[in-house]
């Protein structure tokens, strides 16, 4: 088992490699200059752009501006923001905690609609329940997140004042009245983001149990008088659940990632938000970071979807 | 009342520790008028109001909470670092300038003691120098006191190139000494009639010689103040997040009586236009948002039974159709709109007035900027005394196309006009962004009636605007035949605004298209008044060379002034906000209150 995962991280490291130099190289090909918006300015002379570029490397050939890169992630350095003049990895730091609370919270949201939704209308497909929650499914991921969330904002903002729409991440109160406020502006994004997950997650989980519930060995369980609710959870679930551990496992990446739109819409300052304005602004190094730490995550969450198959089904076995 | 009080009454009024209202209001009290208050004011030696603007908080603090949204928030807090109005809107909460400009683009004393002036003493005759006096008594957030050194230690760290700091024009070309501990001289190459540039607005902030005086030059981007800021502001700094949040409490030590009126002040970014509109005008969740660039429809819609309005400010930013001089279909050396080749339709004078005649710029500004738009026929539009009044414009295609078929554009065909065998055909580029395209079709459509076919192209405005020497797309290097976009005009004087386009400046390949006169435009006429206007010490005959130069523009049709257009904010219906089209929206921020 050890030897198992060593093996997969020692793997990882070339196609971590070769996804960085794909970054890198994708971003410096790209058109746009970080100082752009001095460009159109006309108190800056273009030897203040000029001067800048040379300042922060960017006049250098770009093998050498990648090794430089390189180096200089390999010593625990991320990066320099052009932009804010300040490093990248405070920069990511300090937008983890929004993007972890809400996107989190959507993503458990998330789970605990689609599992027991999934999971009772598989046991009775075609029935009432199954029609309804099927139709809830195709409306709910039918309907971008930009629409749903403009939605929520006209009605639970605009037109009945209950809710706020613009997330702050200092809330000027202390013990319950924090707790509460967090949760207020948490609402609509989370929902939005949620309910959007929970329907393709629904259809899934359906499917999935559906597959499993028609197996001799559950009728056979079913035969040895065991009651509907010790059958479904105990038989069905656990080997339902394969395919959406691996569904769950990629998911958890964009808990760090930050979900682009949503963040922009609610104005939460979080990490799809930063990677969103840096790609505006043309800050490269904040957003060769991200997408960076990003792809290590994906391949960490896979490697960990992995391992959790030989625990949820002991017939895969890892070699 | 007895003289000597009244005497000492005025000698608070004159060092700023009694406001004039305050005076007004004692002087009403034992029967005097407010006009005759301000007279004795006048006669006692005290200026009179430079600022319009009137505040009417009579303490300090109370306001409560002033949340400000800013749909780009800033992303560092250094005003020399600032590379949008965003960071420089950031910073000026913290830090200040000399001076700022106010509402009429007329100079607001801050940390100045006084406005320089020929008769104070302050500008000396040639013109090649000019003394400022610091207000005594400002200290800075940490309670050192403000002195003449760190100004000129301001200005060193700004004009080092190694600091690399965006101000560097404003501070490289100058020097500046320390006449005594509470004044300063700032001394110019050549006479230098627009003086008031360094230490004013948004580049002038002074920063604190005893915080950066460690990290001038390379080690510039180490400063832990870069994000942490230490200014003489009304506001103490707290927190920043950059792109999200900056965060600051009422400073009690501020030097200017009865300001701030707010406790603490809070300056959110992200997001989008619209929805920054809907959280002031109609949810009421912030107090204010800058740069309303968003439909007027949709602004008037909002504003139906809202808890805000929209507020605008005059400034001279000009958005303008710019017309190719050179060829950008030839190439020469490796270089499209050479200034080896003429443009083969545009450079006939009567066909470039006739285009002007196709724009229709009523329409424009009824269907796309509606309230934060003006039409003008100049391209330079303020402030008041440098707009010419010798210029008109109209919109006529019959007329127009009467002028084509002079200049020997005949109608063929295919209802295109042609000449020797060549169709008219044009390219028209701007930057994707919704009003632009709207106007590009207008624009087409009258060009259509009149028989020229314009192709028009949008590009990325990261793409468009960009200094890229390898992107052929870029306004600079202008491979199209017309282009539009918009010139800001950052300060209320012309003279950095109308020198782009000396014939020195135009942009090429050998410059690597960083010369800032990109219609390629020649006119020896031109270049004479520019360099007489900058030397021109007499402020009515400089006036007038300025609009000479916007009046050989318009003669030449260099431009097609699309619109003039205005700052666009939303404010709560019961904020008083300081604005100034000359300013940035945060430059008069100690002068903003909330009506009770």
């Amino acid at each position: 088992m050890s030897q198992y995962v060593l093996r997969r991280l020692l793997i990882a490291v070339p196609s971590l490699l070769a996804i960085s130099l794909v970054l890198f190289v994708v971003l410096a090909l790209a058109p746009g200059d970080p100082f752009s918006e001095l460009a159109t300015n006309p108190n800056v002379p273009p030897e203040v752009q000029a001067a800048l570029r040379a300042k922060f490397g960017l006049d250098d050939p770009i093998h050498l501006r990648y090794l430089h890169w390189l180096n200089a992630m390999l010593h625990g350095d991320w990066g320099f923001s052009f932009v804010s003049r300040m490093n990248v990895d405070t920069l990511i730091l300090q937008r983890l905690p929004a993007t972890l609370y809400v996107i989190g919270s959507a993503q458990i949201l998330a789970l605990l609609i689609a599992i027991p939704v999934g999971v009772y209308a598989a046991t009775k497909p075609y029935s009432l329940f199954d029609q309804i929650a099927n139709t809830l499914a195709f409306v709910g991921f039918s309907l971008p997140t930009f629409f749903t969330g403009i939605l929520f904002i006209l009605i639970f903002s605009v037109t009945l004042d209950w809710l706020p729409f613009v997330y702050t991440t200092d809330i000027k109160a202390t013990g319950i009245r924090w707790a509460l406020e967090m949760i207020r502006q948490a609402i609509m994004p989370v929902a939005v983001l949620g309910l959007f997950q929970a329907a393709s997650m629904t259809r899934f989980v359906r499917s999935a149990m559906l597959d499993v519930i028609r197996l001799d060995y559950v009728t056979t369980a079913r035969a040895k008088g065991l009651g509907q609710a010790t059958v479904i959870v105990k038989h069905v679930m656990r080997n339902a659940m394969i395919p959406v551990v691996t569904l769950i496992a990629l998911q958890m990446p964009a808990v760090f990632g930050g979900a682009i739109v949503t963040e922009q819409i609610f104005r939460i300052p979080g990490i799809g938000s930063l990677l969103i304005s840096s790609i505006l602004s043309n800050d490269t190094p904040v957003v060769m970071a991200v997408t960076f730490v990003f792809a290590c995550l994906v391949v960490l969450f896979n490697l960990i979807a992995d391992v959790l198959y030989g625990w949820l089904d002991p017939r895969i076995s890892l070699r | 009342m007895l003289d000597k009080e009244l005497r000492s009454m005025i000698g608070q009024v004159k060092d700023g520790r009694m406001d004039r209202r305050a005076f007004i209001q004692r002087m009403a009290a034992v029967g005097l008028t407010a006009p005759l208050a301000n007279q004795i004011l006048a006669l006692g030696g005290v200026a009179m109001a430079q600022s319009p603007a009137v505040y009417k908080p009579t303490k300090r603090g109370g306001g409560g909470p002033l949340k400000l949204l800013w749909w780009q928030g800033p992303t560092l807090l250094n005003p020399h670092f600032a590379t949008g109005t965003k960071d420089q809107d950031g910073s000026r909460l913290f830090y200040e300038p000399l001076a700022s400009w106010d509402a009429d683009g007329n100079l607001n004393p801050i940390l100045a003691a006084e406005i320089p002036s020929v008769a104070n003493g302050g500008l000396a005759a040639d013109a090649k120098s000019v003394v400022w006096k610091i207000k005594p008594g400002v200290k800075w957030h940490d309670g050192k006191p403000l002195t003449a050194d760190d100004f000129v230690f301001t200005w060193q760290y700004s004009s080092d190139p190694a600091t690399a700091a965006v101000s560097i024009s404003t501070y490289g070309e100058i020097t500046v000494e320390k006449v005594s501990d509470l004044s300063i001289r700032i001394l110019f190459k050549t006479p230098t009639p627009f003086w008031a540039n360094a230490f004013v607005g948004a580049y002038g902030c002074v920063l604190p010689k005893h915080l950066f005086a460690d990290y001038k030059g390379s080690k510039s981007r180490e400063a832990p103040n870069n994000l942490a800021p230490v200014g003489t502001g009304p506001y103490k700094f707290v927190e920043f997040k950059p792109g999200d949040v900056v965060r600051g409490e009422l400073n009690p030590d501020y030097h200017m009586p009865n300001r701030p009126h707010f406790d603490t002040i809070e300056m959110k970014g992200g997001g989008d236009a619209v929805s920054a509109a809907r959280a002031v005008i109609q949810t009421g969740e912030f107090d204010f948002a800058w740069n309303m660039q968003v439909e007027d429809d949709v602004l008037l819609r909002l504003e139906k039974g809202g808890k805000g309005k929209t507020v605008y400010a005059t400034g001279g930013d000009i958005e303008f159709i710019a017309i190719n001089f050179t060829d950008p279909n030839t190439e020469i050396d490796g270089e499209r709109s050479s200034m080896k080749t003429k443009h083969p339709i545009l450079s006939d004078p009567n066909v470039r007035k006739a285009l002007a005649l196709l724009v229709d710029r009523e329409s424009v500004k009824k269907a796309i900027y509606g309230r934060a738009g003006r039409t003008t026929a100049n391209y330079l539009n303020g402030p008041e005394k440098f707009v010419s009044k010798n210029t008109s414009w109209e919109f006529n295609v019959e007329k127009a196309s009467k002028m084509l078929d002079d200049a020997g554009w005949k109608v063929g065909a295919d209802g295109i006009r042609e000449k020797d065998g060549k169709k008219f055909k044009l390219l028209y580029q701007t930057s994707t962004n919704g009003p632009r395209q709207k106007t590009q079709a207008i624009v087409k459509q009258a060009c259509q009636k009149a028989g020229i076919d314009v192709e028009l192209k949008s590009v990325v405005a990261s793409v468009f605007f960009s200094s890229d020497v390898a992107n052929p797309d870029t306004y600079p290097k202008f491979y199209a035949d017309i282009e539009e976009f918009q010139i800001p005009m950052t300060q209320p004087d012309p003279a950095l605004h109308m020198r782009r386009y000396i014939s020195a400046n135009v942009a090429t390949k050998e410059n690597k298209w960083q010369g800032q006169n990109f219609p390629r435009y020649v006119n020896k006429d031109y270049d004479a008044a520019i360099a007489a206007a900058e030397t021109e010490t007499d402020p009515v005959k400089r006036a007038a060379l300025y609009i000479k130069c916007n009046d050989l523009l318009w003669q030449d049709t260099v431009f097609i002034p699309v619109m003039h257009r205005l700052k666009v904010e939303a404010a709560a219906n019961n904020l008083r906000p300081a604005l100034s089209g000359w300013a940035n929206e945060t430059d008069n921020i100690q002068d903003w209150y909330r009506e009770a």
